[in-house]
């Protein structure tokens, strides 16, 4: 384990004692289960003669179903149920209109659920859909996102309850007067999530008794969010359906929460009940009903005076959303508390397309708003003659601009200092200035940041066993985070336990209720609630409790949380080598240091960070979901097309961070992981490729034919 | 650990500890998963679809899978990779594309590996499958999955068993001397590749790790290689 940098100082709460277990790189405690391949994700779960469901999706991207021939389907061997808007049960709430499956004729988007077919087997199943004819209606439709769209408006708000827009100071005058200015539009493209695991479940619905229950295999980051959704739309009581999901096959924020087929899956376990319904969508319908980053078009305007220090900043943001229902990605957020500034403005603005749900990816706003602004601030270190670290240090804001509060541990300056040295960053050369053979070579470099974020609702059991054994309850996820062996950690530190004493439970809505494992808050959620719970349990049960003791909590309140700005910070440096020829880009080498408040385990942790920053990676070179606006669909809609990193285009990747508690937001001193590392980096690519070849690329992805010239 | 795990519903995946707190046992709920037998499984607990299918397009055959020699119907449009999955019970190899494009799929088929989801099932007959959960019988981890936990070369587990096994794969191709893309030209044909971070990194590239564990799985490799120094073939 590689702790870097001075420990600064921070915080003057004093917090539990670090345990024997937080702050230890512990194996992951599902690793033997998970080589093995013996963890069963949700389409694995045992289930007794299941029934296969196959989808039906709309060829049209915009109009209605005018006809549906099934005959043919329903007279094949093994198909027990053709299901279409025309024999659908009615669904008990139609308010989102992303879960308002097979309730109309209507069409919104190319690849909208419009039917299914289940059947004895998955062949027989997809025959089947094959076999079903629908006929359509075709309304003229629009998949194009244009900045001049006269149809753009400002949403309520956007993600995560942010204010659409912000305005402070006179930002125009700021802007005439400054001495340098950057006015530059950036672009990033429609991103799928792709987890490796496709969106699974099994679902049965049981008559047998006096009410009718559902229970659902999934695979999600938040199995009582997906209980209490069906519960509403299905209109059942909450407690009568039952969401099982112990792994997860990746998620980044796509299984964060539920989407149509977890409703048409319900539909069709209702139709067939006491017969388990599998259904795993496959990658090509991955494209279609998952959720998806937006693309978003950004321009950024930042001026300053002659020594860098930024007078005024504009960053505006376009993006889209679905017709069905309204997602407005908080892209511009980022600006509204990066770096100082005496006047600033910040704005979204949304295009409701004829186009699929867009939905969380892996920080959400965060992601493509930092490439917006890292890759400006790039520009503006340039226009003014600066080193880009030694810009961003200037621009450092002793204090929240936005609210004015004081930094809960702001550490931004640190990690460029510590990163710089262990890259090596005073080997960057000018603009074009090194070359090896046919490689030109460059170095870049970005900030990251992501909100330290508590979700409040979760609660935590402990119970005694007997001889020695506690059981620790929460209905969290693990979606790859290394949740199991965390929160292991830290209720075993809680309880004054070794960690084989502790045995915890997550991924079921039979547990307590816990918040989505999303918005890197799983540690700070759950982590809270069991160490308050624990904390509790020593309380009313003492160091020898009778057997079968049981206490139950929700984290502790923290009103000082309200007082403080909380994020996160990091830098990140990279070197890319160019083809001079061919302009294929290879990036040889990253460095990312982070500043997270305290790391629970730093193995697991290790591993979050280098995936964040090969997500990063990918968003610089590779990901781009190409929509044949023809038609609506995303035509690279498989692995083959739609490119993510491969173990060969990832090669060294440095991740250290700051030895830091940040006691101000919660009482374990986390503010979370998950997320930070994709933030920036693809800046820090650009400003890598710039710093190679002189050529600014500003529409992601650098590819090779932007850099051919 | 004891086979403790019930077949009722409630005992499938999580609820192991939960249900056997009372009398002061506490089994670990990952280790309890690990126990329940996937043949049992595959008899008992999966479809039956092979039963109600169309006939005229079913075929019975018989391989090994593990270890054990299993019979099977299948429909004959089904994929090796879901007749394991879906008719025998046998899920560690994983199903994440379904086109090749990802390798969550792969097996050792006959020692080398296969992407089971390009592989039809009635082309199998006779033929001897490992998946990751068979490559040690002795229940034990092999050395490649040791290396993977160690390293922490894997976060959701999902492409996991996939990359094991085409791990294990590369390790033999490599001692066979099979060249790669990056492989020096000057290695005479025929004689062991020595495993450099860029051979691993490109034999690899078939894998897909969405997680982005990348850097621990080449990490993992070499340490296992280095134990294990390629023989030459002959």
């Amino acid at each position: 384990m590689t702790l870097t940098g001075t420990p600064p100082a921070v915080g003057t709460a004093v917090g539990p004692a670090v345990g024997p277990a937080v702050g230890r790189g512990v194996r992951r405690l599902d690793g033997r289960v998970k080589v093995r391949g013996m963890a069963r994700y949700a389409f694995e779960q045992l289930a007794e003669s299941p029934a296969y469901l196959h989808l039906l999706q709309s060829t049209v991207a915009r109009g209605r179903v005018s006809d549906v021939d099934a005959s043919e389907a329903e007279a094949l061997e093994g198909v027990l149920l053709v299901l279409t808007h025309l024999n659908s049960p009615k669904l008990a709430d139609t308010s989102d209109g992303e879960y308002t499956v097979l309730q109309s004729p209507g069409v919104a988007f190319r690849g909208q659920i419009v039917g299914c077919v289940v059947a004895t087997s998955p062949e027989v199943a997809r025959h089947g859909a094959e076999l079903v004819r629908i006929r359509y209606d075709e309304h003229p439709h629009d998949t194009r996102l244009r900045e001049d769209d006269p149809d753009l408006y400002a949403p309520d708000e956007v993600n995560a309850s942010f204010p659409t827009d912000t305005d402070e100071g006179p930002v125009e005058e700021a802007l005439r007067s400054s001495a340098v200015v950057v006015d530059q539009r950036y672009s990033t493209p429609m991103e799928h999530n792709n987890p490796m695991e496709p969106h699974s479940c099994i679902a049965t619905w049981d008559e047998s008794q006096e009410r009718p229950t559902l229970t659902v295999y999934d695979s999600t980051q938040g199995a009582h969010g997906v209980a209490s959704t069906l519960a509403k739309v299905l209109g059942l009581a909450q407690q009568d359906v039952r969401v099982i999901s112990p792994y997860v096959g990746g998620g980044f924020g796509s299984k964060g929460l539920p989407h149509a087929h977890n409703v048409l899956v319900a539909l069709a376990a209702r139709t067939l009940p006491g017969r388990p319904v599998k259904l795993a969508l496959t990658r090509q319908q991955m494209f279609f009903l998952a959720g998806y980053r937006t693309p978003t078009l950004q321009r950024v305007r930042i001026g300053a005076d002659a020594d860098g220090r930024i007078t005024g900043l504009v960053h505006e943001a376009v993006e889209q959303t679905s017709r069905i229902k309204e997602f407005a990605e908080q892209t511009t957020v980022v600006s509204r508390n990066m770096y100082a500034a005496r006047a600033r403005r910040t704005s979204h603005r949304l295009a409701a397309l004829d186009v699929p749900v867009p939905s969380w990816m892996r920080a959400p706003g965060e992601a493509p708003g930092m490439y917006g602004l890292e890759h400006a601030m790039d520009e503006l270190a340039e226009a003014c003659g600066l080193d880009p670290v030694e810009l961003r240090i200037r621009n450092d804001p002793p204090a929240d601009p936005e609210t004015g509060k004081p930094w809960s541990g702001r550490h931004l300056v640190e990690c460029l200092r510590v990163g710089a040295e262990r890259f090596g960053w005073s080997r960057r050369g000018p603009t074009g200035s090194r070359r090896d053979g046919d490689w030109l070579v460059g170095f870049g470099v970005a900030s990251s940041t992501y909100p330290g974020n508590v979700m409040p609702g979760s609660v935590a059991r402990v119970r005694y066993g007997g001889r020695g054994h506690y059981a620790v309850h929460i209905g969290a996820a693990d979606i790859g985070t290394g949740s199991w062996t965390a929160l292991n950690q830290v209720a075993a530190d809680a309880l004054g336990l070794a960690m084989n004493r502790v045995h915890l439970e997550i991924g079921d809505t039979a547990l307590p209720m816990a918040t989505v494992e999303g918005g890197s808050s799983g540690m700070a959620s759950h982590g809270s609630a069991i160490l308050e719970a624990c904390r509790r349990f020593r309380e009313e049960h003492g160091e020898s409790p009778e057997p079968g003791a049981t206490t139950e909590s929700a984290a502790a309140e923290h009103p000082e949380a309200k007082e403080y700005a909380t994020h996160s910070y990091g830098a990140q440096f990279v070197e890319v080598r160019v083809d001079a020829d061919t302009g294929e880009v290879r990036v040889p080498r990253m460095v990312g240091v982070f500043s997270c408040g305290r790391i629970v385990n730093p193995r697991t942790a290790r591993s979050q960070f280098r995936g964040g920053m090969v997500w990063g990676l990918s968003m610089a070179l590779f990901e781009h979901s190409i929509v044949d606006h023809r038609f609506g669909h995303v035509m690279n809609h498989d692995l083959a097309d739609y490119h993510v990193p491969t173990n060969a285009d990832v090669v060294d990747i440095d991740v250290s961070w700051l030895d830091e508690t940040d006691l101000h937001l919660n009482p374990l001193g986390v503010r979370g992981i998950g997320e930070i590392g994709i933030t920036g980096t693809a800046a820090a690519v650009a400003s890598a490729v710039h710093n190679a070849t002189g050529i600014r690329v500003r529409d992601l992805p650098i590819t090779p034919d932007t850099l051919v010239r | 650990m004891p086979g403790s795990a019930g077949r009722d519903a409630s005992a499938y995946g999580v609820g192991v500890a939960f249900a056997r707190c009372d009398d002061g046992y506490t089994p670990d709920v990952h280790e309890a998963a690990e126990t329940r037998e996937t043949r049992e499984a595959g008899e008992a607990g999966v479809a039956s679809g092979a039963t109600e299918a169309m006939e005229a397009t079913e075929a019975k055959l018989t391989l090994t899978v593990d270890g054990s020699a299993r019979t099977v119907t299948v429909d004959t449009r089904t994929s090796l990779l879901d007749a394991l999955r879906e008719r025998l019970g046998v899920t560690s190899p994983k199903k994440g594309c379904d086109h090749g494009q990802c390798g969550a799929c792969t097996v050792l088929l006959d020692g080398r590996r296969t992407l089971s989801c390009l592989s039809l099932a009635v082309a199998q007959q006779g033929r001897d499958v490992v998946t990751a959960s068979g490559l040690d019988d002795s229940g034990d981890l092999h050395p490649m999955q040791e290396a993977f936990v160690e390293h922490d070369a894997l976060q959701c587990g999902y492409c996991t068993p996939g990359q094991i096994c085409s791990a294990v794969g590369v390790l033999e191709e490599a001692a066979a001397g099979h060249p790669s893309l990056v492989t020096d030209p000057d290695v005479p044909a025929g004689s062991a590749v020595p495993l450099t971070d860029d051979e691993i990194r490109e034999r690899m590239s078939g894998n897909l790790c969405r997680c982005g564990a990348y850097v621990d799985i080449v990490a993992a490799i070499r340490d296992v290689a280095a134990q294990r120094p390629p023989v030459p073939s002959r």
